[in-house]
């Protein structure tokens, strides 16, 4: 995951008039061929969303227990405020603690539907 | 052996109360004025002169921007350009706070839910505003999956709602717990060498051992949890800008 968190654009040090030491090129020909370099592995258009959040595995287990536990939590949270505002004891906080462990489970849902793609992304991408 | 808690404590600094609200100048407060001075610092002051082929620090900088550029990029956007100010701030911000955190006798600002969820809530609050002034009305059809039946409605709202809702807890307490629980357990095993050091000399190597490379993985840590708090913000802001 490291190399690639360091987005620089890979290119071929030939590429770049590297490899010939007696004649530098130009610095207009250099930055033609660097947005050249840069065009061909940006293709343009909007976002998907299928970006690389990754880390450690013990980093996607916390990830997910707090996604999980979040939204219990808010649920529950809920619940309560809207039982004390309407007197209706004890029945928002069921209800409200049924639809978020529901909402919790959503958001594992959508977590791993994340994990997924970079996964699907990495393979299409080669390592 | 010290209690593993007592490097969370608040202290004020220089006291200041303006009109009864304590404003003073804490421990936490200094810690994030130095973060921010050291973070302009990394990121001006290599680049002040601009050399075509960059140095170590310039290097670093310029990888830093180039990191947060990509992943704007990759996860908003060209419509994402515009926040890309906010989201660099929001990043260098949470990275020193973890970074600067792990070198002994300072203090950790993100190990406080009270500062990580100020800057959760911000988030959401403004990608809320930001979703709801671009597609109005229309924001709303992101708790209410396209093509479900009507009638699951009565279910699918509140459950959107809430998982919406849930998002800057989350958010905030997984970067809170992560740097609280390294901390605690970064002083723990240092109290561990400490008092078994003390009598032998060769169990206090073992904790020592621990201690090691706990440390290796808590700058790991510090650096993907900054990581993940900006990714997230990205994605967020995405879903407001094109509401999938």
């Amino acid at each position: 995951m490291v190399p690639a968190l360091f987005g620089a654009v890979p290119v071929d040090p030939e590429e770049l008039g590297m490899g010939e030491h007696d004649k530098p090129p130009s610095l207009e020909d250099l930055e033609t061929r660097l947005r050249a370099a840069r065009d061909r592995r940006r293709p343009a258009g909007s976002g998907n969303g299928a970006g690389k959040g990754g880390g450690s595995d013990i980093g996607a287990g916390i990830r997910v227990a707090v996604d999980l536990v979040a939204g219990v939590a808010v649920g529950v949270a809920l619940g309560l405020i809207l039982d004390n505002w309407l007197g209706t004891k004890p029945w928002m906080l069921i209800v409200f603690f049924i639809l978020g462990s529901a909402a919790g489970f959503l958001n594992l849902y959508r977590t791993a539907q994340q994990f997924e793609r970079e996964r699907r992304d990495k393979e299409e991408h080669g390592s | 052996m010290a209690s593993p808690l007592h490097q969370f404590e608040i202290q004020p600094i220089v006291p200041i109360e303006l009109g009864g609200i304590d404003i003073s100048i804490t421990n936490s407060a200094l810690w994030m004025a130095i973060a921010a001075v050291t973070a302009t610092a990394v990121m001006v002051l290599p680049v002040r002169r601009g050399a075509l082929i960059p140095g170590r620090w310039q290097a670093l900088s310029e990888s830093f921007y180039e990191i947060i550029a990509n992943m704007v990029r990759d996860n908003v956007g060209t419509a994402g350009r515009r926040y890309f100010p906010f989201v660099f701030t929001l990043f260098m911000f949470v990275l020193f706070g973890n970074v600067l955190g792990l070198i002994p006798y300072t203090f950790t600002y993100t190990s406080h839910i009270a500062v990580t969820f100020s800057l959760a809530a911000f988030i959401f609050l403004a990608v809320t505003a930001i979703g709801i002034a671009k597609h109005g009305f229309r924001f709303l059809g992101l708790f209410f999956p396209h093509g479900a039946p009507a009638w699951t409605a009565v279910i699918l709202i509140p459950i959107e709602l809430i998982s919406y809702l849930s998002r800057p807890v989350s958010l905030s307490v997984r970067l809170f717990a992560n740097m609280t629980v390294g901390h605690v357990i970064l002083k723990v095993l240092g109290g561990f060498v400490v008092s078994l050091g003390a009598f032998y000399a060769i169990p206090g190597l073992l904790p020592m051992a621990g201690l090691v490379a706990v440390t290796a993985l808590e700058v790991m840590v510090a650096v993907i949890q900054a990581y993940i708090f900006t990714i997230l913000t990205c994605i967020y802001l995405n879903d407001a800008l094109h509401l999938h």
